[in-house]
């Protein structure tokens, strides 16, 4: 597809098929698709996910990113291609599946449950009992001391556990629930666009916990569209555009530029200057159009990836 | 936050094991009005002063007993009812499945002549059956739980009627109380125990113990923490691996299970049922519900609210009685009390949902 396409075996990291012994990603993707009846939602989407990196996949509004984490997460089922875990071919069939294999979703919006209390929400379908039989009761207190920790760990202070997590600031609740992925052994952790309603500050909060399940260990799919967020965190880097990957890049084959370039796409632009000169009267923003125009073609041609 | 800035950090010792500095000592009192049922507390508190001092028969132990009795018909519903609420979704064919249940048990046992005891297990199979089909399509057709309900509703209370005609051939059910197991029957449904001299029905008892049994499971147990899941966020509880479909037909069940314990008290303490009773009845659980605290989006509440909204009607219904009014403002003392409860949740609800 591209000269500067990465060679996936540079990025493995110590993870070896059980069987064979050969090097194996967490998590890969090849060429994966979906159709919703007749519309085509993703194609031929090929990425990977390992240890200790961040693959960050970039798109704007309805190029198929959310398709992409649904199927990851078990939501919706793929059509075509392969999604291995471990090497081994899997078709989730509900998120439980999906979670069984220690791979976590972060949802932007439906994240939590606002009206219960913060440490009912991070042990929320995997809580803790003690007892037997039909006298299983919670373990409020260890629960409760449990996330204090854990958040603790993840450089959040909370003032108390007991209050409704709808009382915490956007950037928190993505947090609670970055910690709670980390705490319940997630290998794979798929953020949906967490800094996107967030401000400057409470989004480097979260990229700054991104790294950090980085650092522990975790594979991080990081969703976003903004190049700004992602080239930073980021190891590598999938863009979709239309249900389609435009180019699957790592982190030393690839600047920022070169990525707001192509996220922004050279030829909307063009099409948008030539659009704005047959209206005319728009003498201003035409002028600027065109210079960031020929600022994309500048990157694109000083040997940076072009356009596939 | 500012004014701590002033003082010297304190050891950590000193703020206690699990404390911290930032929150400030909570009096007693102000951790009550955090609780749901709180509004429905300071309200049933008012009406039994109020009554008590109005009416002098209000406070004999006697009365108390008989005041209990009739909250405890609503109450034993409003612990299901209150329970699925808080799972997001209300019953409004309640009212009718209590009918259903005991017209099953009467009509079975008197048609095929068994013991009464085989009329009320299999009561108690088409009380969690009604309960399952109710859940069931509800979350295969995605439907509002309003529209999937009252149309169980109206088709039970239609079955009410046709079949006791039919099989009886009356719009009561025929009388078992000759019939093989109905005195054992009666002496576990609808008896009465002495306590210390003032003769308390045995619904009362199975009321406390419904409440006890659902107020661990909300709060102490997984299944707790799923019906306030599936009731604050379906989408969220599904996405962490909570089984919602599970839990909101479970609740249904649940439902159906006060339904029968009812149910069968109805049916004992006499020995026939009404085909066409128990219509409007939901809404009284509904409104017990409701006046306790849940709110009917979901999410929020206590089983504990919901007997003490059951208690405020009992209180009310009786206490009417026992002042001598015209039993005639009943229904707008209950309305006025709905209105009330529902604007104090409101406020609680927005409290918790913003800082």
């Amino acid at each position: 597809m591209n000269a500067n396409q990465i060679d996936q075996q540079t990025l493995l990291q110590n993870e070896k098929d059980p069987l064979t012994h050969t090097p194996v990603h967490l998590l890969s993707l090849d060429g994966v698709g979906k159709h919703y009846g007749n519309i085509i939602a993703l194609r031929d989407v090929t990425m990977a996910v390992d240890n200790g990196r961040v693959t960050c996949v970039l798109g704007d509004n309805g190029a198929g990113k959310s398709t992409l984490i649904k199927i990851i997460a078990g939501l919706h089922q793929h059509d075509e291609g392969v999604l291995n875990i471990m090497g081994e071919e899997r078709k989730f069939s509900s998120p439980r599946d999906a979670l069984d294999v220690g791979i976590a979703t972060v949802y932007q919006d439906l994240a939590v449950v606002p009206l219960m209390p913060i440490w009912r929400n991070f042990f929320l379908g995997s809580e803790l009992t003690s007892g037997f039989g039909p006298f299983k009761s919670l373990d409020v207190q260890k629960m409760k001391d449990i996330t204090k920790k854990e958040l603790a760990d993840m450089g959040i202070d909370l003032r108390d556990v007991e209050q409704p997590i709808g009382q915490l600031s956007g950037g928190e609740r993505q947090c609670v629930a970055i910690a709670r992925a980390v705490y319940f052994g997630a290998k794979v952790l798929i953020l949906d666009e967490p800094t996107a309603a967030l401000g400057v500050k409470q989004s480097g909060v979260v990229l700054r916990y991104i790294l950090q399940a980085r650092d522990r260990g975790l594979g991080v799919i990081f969703i976003t569209h903004n190049p700004h967020h992602a080239f930073p965190v980021g190891d590598r880097f999938l863009l979709l555009k239309r249900g389609k990957s435009i180019g699957y890049y790592d982190k030393k084959d690839i600047t920022l530029d070169e990525l707001t370039a192509q996220m922004a796409g050279g030829a909307e632009l063009a099409e948008l200057a030539h659009e704005l000169e047959q209206l005319g009267g728009h003498s201003e923003a035409l002028k600027e159009v065109k210079a960031e125009v020929a600022e994309v073609a500048d990157t694109a041609n000083a040997g940076g990836p072009k356009h596939a | 936050m500012a004014n701590t800035a002033t003082l010297p950090p304190a050891p950590a010792s000193a703020a206690g094991p699990r404390g911290d500095e930032r929150i400030g000592q909570r009096s007693p009192f102000q951790k009550l009005l955090g609780r749901p049922e709180v509004g429905a507390l300071v309200g049933a508190v008012v009406l039994f002063i109020f009554f008590a001092l109005v009416s002098q028969t209000f406070i004999q132990p006697n009365a108390l007993a008989t005041i209990l009795y009739g909250s405890s018909t609503i109450g034993i519903m409003a612990v299901g009812v209150s329970l699925l609420m808080i799972g997001g979704e209300f019953d409004l064919s309640t009212g009718v499945a209590v009918i259903s249940s005991a017209l099953t048990a009467s009509l079975f046992s008197w048609n095929f002549s068994t013991n009464v005891w085989v009329g009320v297990i299999l009561a108690l199979v088409v009380s969690l059956g009604i309960g399952f089909i109710n859940g069931w399509i509800l979350i295969k057709t995605k439907l509002p739980s309003f529209i999937v309900t009252l149309a169980t509703f109206l088709m039970l209370t239609g079955l009410n009627l046709a079949l006791t005609r039919l099989i009886g051939g009356s719009v009561s059910s025929p009388s078992i109380a000759s019939m093989e197991g109905f005195n054992s029957a009666r002496a576990v449904f609808a008896s009465s125990i002495s306590l210390g001299g003032v003769e308390v029905k045995i619904t009362v008892f199975f009321w406390i113990i419904l409440v006890a049994v659902a107020s661990w499971i909300l709060l102490r147990t997984k299944v707790g923490n799923w019906i306030f899941a599936a009731g604050g966020d379906a989408n969220a509880a599904r996405a962490v691996g909570v089984p919602v479909t599970k839990t909101k037909i479970g609740l249904f069940m649940a439902v159906g299970f006060c339904g029968w314990v009812l149910g069968m008290h109805n049916l004992f303490a006499f020995d026939a049922v009404q085909s066409g009773e128990g219509v409007g009845n939901e809404f009284l659980y509904i409104i017990a519900a409701v006046i306790g605290g849940c709110l009917l989006t979901g999410g929020y509440g206590s089983a504990v609210g919901g007997a003490i909204g059951a208690f405020i009607f009992g209180m009310a219904n009786k206490g009417i009685v026992y002042a001598q009014w015209n039993p005639d403002w009943f229904k707008f003392f209950l309305g006025l009390m709905l209105l009330l409860a529902t604007i104090v949740n409101l406020i609680v609800k927005r409290r918790a949902e913003l800082k």
